[in-house]
């Protein structure tokens, strides 16, 4: 990846041998030792253990076996059609959000900073903190938001207990928790972009719409790319918030692919969980990969 | 800074680190203090102090140190984590039959068949805590549990109702339960676990109809989306499901919110592991009575009996560095004065699995109605888990999609074939 954008930016190649560094090379023995136990260990260890029935207490090697099974694992599909739809709708809707409160917030309003930092204060409390609070704010019958419901005749759902609102209502608790820093950063790209474009165009005479759609949005997609990127990878590989408010259920019903593979762990199957987040570790990778190489080679033509 | 010195620094500090690695190993081993694991949960340390009381008393050179960690999956995993890395306390607490054979017990644990106490344990015990090579590595710790259905006495006895024995009373009885506006069958589907007993605690009626099942479901020979009896289970979660007799907010109610439904009246039935009654007990002491309990409904009346489950074994690591003193708390747990001990800290919870030992007279009504299933003419057989070795790990989540009309129970009996398989595969089991 580098290697290409390196080419694309039309820099010569360097032969290896000529790179001159101040350090000697013991210097870097440390970091080394630590990144190969670490690190590079493990991740050839977990190569290896996915390939085997593993008990902790013995193996054996089963080859394929693991990634077949997981393949097999009825719950996997639906695991994976979950965790996608969780990624587009948190990431989608931190973009609109988020995009939208930048803007207010970068406008001249009262209490700017005070309203800053409340929508920022979520991001900084604990995700399981939130879960659990959540669980029992939507409680089907005793929980605050039903009763407030309740209290304007309306029958409120059961939020996490019903099979096809459970994913929804998770992904919704974790938009409010995570909308801060997409608003934050926004705000950055917002107040960026300079005063001179939104003068001309109001001696154009433009609305506030429109200087909106052609001012704003365009010059702050910087802002876009790295909230869609982070939010994405956020929702990819999301589980502590699904955990600790659904366990996956009811049953089956908002099981992601991490907590498919926790769920794994937890039975004692070490190898085949170990085959999982292999899989997971390569379909993130597919999916960043092409996505980042896009979003960086679009910056170089700019 | 010169090179050298640098070097001999590095070196000083992991000269300094594998030291004290070598040394926390042994450091205390001319003391003998016994760390003792047991699970999170209030019956379980209170239990464990009791014990470790009066055993410290008639030894006073050995200490018990009492360490608990979490129960179900977590719990699980934490001590195969334990085992494997040499690092598990030298006696810990832990589930008898499929369990026990999951954590390598010829490999891990210390053989009890020899020790003379193994004389008084009841052998429907012994062979729960049996390694494939046929000793025994566990010694009984609490009592010997029912699974069945829990039901409020008040409520039977203001609409007079008679203890269902079978199926269809069971749902007539539910019928006029809900024609008096209460809730009928209680669910608790947000501690998962809970939602297993109609499958788990049906398993006296399958091996009624079908003798043998659980050989051959070992063998891979039997399934249960194949055998009507076994199917049976799955089917009755999702019948009180649809004719809409559980408890309004089954989906995102606990244990404890169970408890308190059954004990207040609030609900009829509540399908569950005897051991709750310890909780009633402490929780809504004064409704204890009111508390009943029945073995689950089969098809016939006149073959009505419980599923039992087995107490915890306790055992002995193999990586303990006090086998003798451990050998000891074992004995004393599996003796008369270590089931007075349980008493004291529990009252009665069910019966024991040691030859001498006696409940006393008082014992609240639930046990009162799973005493008998025990006794003499009782009729009870050990449930699946401790007769096959196979037990797949999401039965919780397919009852819950059972209990909650997401799934069929034709689909969810077949999903949990699948499931067990791989539980199957990673013991080596011949024929899967």
């Amino acid at each position: 990846m580098t290697l290409a954008t390196d080419a694309a930016a039309g820099r010569p190649s360097v032969p290896r041998r000529s790179i001159r560094t101040p350090y000697p090379t013991w210097f870097f023995l440390p970091a080394a030792v630590i990144y190969g136990v670490l690190f590079l260990f493990p991740t050839l260890a977990s190569l290896f253990f996915s390939m085997t029935r593993w008990t902790l207490f013995n193996w054996t090697f089963i080859g394929f076996g693991n990634f077949i099974q997981f393949f097999n694992e009825p719950f996997l599909v639906g695991g994976l059609i979950n965790t996608l739809i969780y990624a587009t709708l948190t990431s989608g809707l931190k973009v609109v959000l988020g995009l939208l409160f930048g803007v207010l917030l970068t406008s001249e309003i009262w209490a700017r900073d005070y309203l800053r930092s409340v929508v920022f204060f979520p991001v900084l409390v604990s995700t399981v903190g939130v879960g659990i609070t959540f669980t029992v704010l939507m409680h089907p019958t005793e929980g605050l938001i039903n009763e407030s419901l309740a209290l304007i005749g309306v029958r409120g759902p059961g939020w996490l207990t019903d099979p096809r609102l459970a994913l929804i209502s998770v992904a919704l608790v974790d938009v409010w928790k995570g909308v801060g820093l997409a608003t934050v950063i926004y705000i950055a790209g917002i107040v960026s972009i300079p005063r001179d474009y939104y003068e001309a165009a109001r001696i154009d005479g433009t609305n506030s719409m429109q200087r909106f759609w052609n001012i704003t949005l365009p010059l702050a997609r910087p802002a876009t790319v790295t909230v869609v990127l982070l939010s994405l990878i956020g929702g990819l590989r999301s589980f502590d918030l699904i955990w600790s408010m659904t366990r996956g259920g009811p049953g089956f019903t908002s099981d992601v692919i991490a907590s498919v593979i926790y769920k794994q762990y937890q039975a004692g199957f070490y190898g085949l969980s170990t085959a999982g987040n292999v899989v997971l570790f390569i379909l993130v990778a597919l999916i960043i990969v092409p996505l980042s190489i896009f979003l960086n080679s679009r910056e170089v033509s700019r | 800074m010169p090179r050298s010195k640098n070097w001999s620094v590095l070196a000083g500090f992991a000269a300094g680190l594998t030291v004290m690695t070598a040394l926390s190993g042994s450091a205390f081993a001319d003391t003998t203090t016994l760390t003792f694991l047991v699970p999170s949960g209030e019956e379980n340390v209170a239990r464990a102090q009791s014990l470790a009381k009066a055993f410290e008393a008639a030894n006073p050179d050995i200490k018990v140190d009492i360490d608990t960690r979490p129960g179900g999956a977590e719990g699980d995993n934490l001590i195969k984590t334990r085992l494997a890395t040499g690092e598990m306390s030298d006696v810990f607490q832990y589930n008898s039959g499929s369990l026990f054979q999951a954590i390598n017990p010829q490999q891990n644990l210390v053989d009890l068949s020899g020790e003379p106490w193994q004389a008084d344990v009841q052998d429907i015990f012994k062979k729960v805590v049996t390694a494939p090579d046929g000793t025994q590595r566990g010694a009984p710790i609490g009592t010997g549990m029912g699974g069945g259905i829990y039901y409020n006495k008040k409520i039977y006895s203001d609409l007079g109702l008679q203890v269902p024995k079978t199926w269809a009373e069971f749902m007539a009885n539910n019928a006029k339960i809900k024609a008096a506006g209460k809730t009928p069958v209680i669910q608790t589907f947000k501690d998962t676990w809970t939602s297993q007993l109609f499958v788990l605690g049906d398993f006296f009626n399958v091996n009624v109809a079908e003798p043998g099942f659980a050989t051959k479901f070992t063998a891979n020979q039997a399934k249960f989306a194949t055998s009507p009896a076994a199917l049976k289970g799955f089917e009755h979660q999702a019948d009180v499901f649809k004719a809409g007799y559980l408890n309004d907010d089954f989906g995102a109610a606990t244990y404890d919110d169970g408890l308190r439904k059954l004990a207040t009246g609030e609900g009829a039935h509540y399908p569950m592991l005897t051991f709750a009654i310890g909780a009633i007990k402490t929780t809504y002491p004064e409704h204890i009575d009111d508390v009943g309990f029945f073995a689950m409904p089969g098809d016939d009346a006149a073959k009505n009996g419980l599923t039992v489950w087995m107490p915890d074994g306790l055992y002995i690591s193999g990586s303990s560095e006090h086998i003798d003193a451990a050998k000891k708390f074992a004995a004393f747990v599996a003796s008369p004065a270590g089931c007075e001990a349980q008493t004291a800290a529990l009252g009665a919870t069910g019966p024991y699995m040691v030859k001498g030992c006696s409940l006393p007279k008082d014992v609240p009504g639930a046990v009162a109605d799973l005493l008998p299933y025990f006794g003499e003419n009782g009729a009870a057989s050990p449930a699946l888990e401790f007769v096959s070795p196979v037990k797949g790990p999401s039965l919780e989540q397919i009852t819950v999609e059972v209990g909650s009309g997401i799934r069929s129970p034709a689909d969810g009996a077949a999903l949990y074939d699948e499931d067990v398989k791989k539980q199957a595969q990673q013991l080596g089991l011949p024929g899967w």
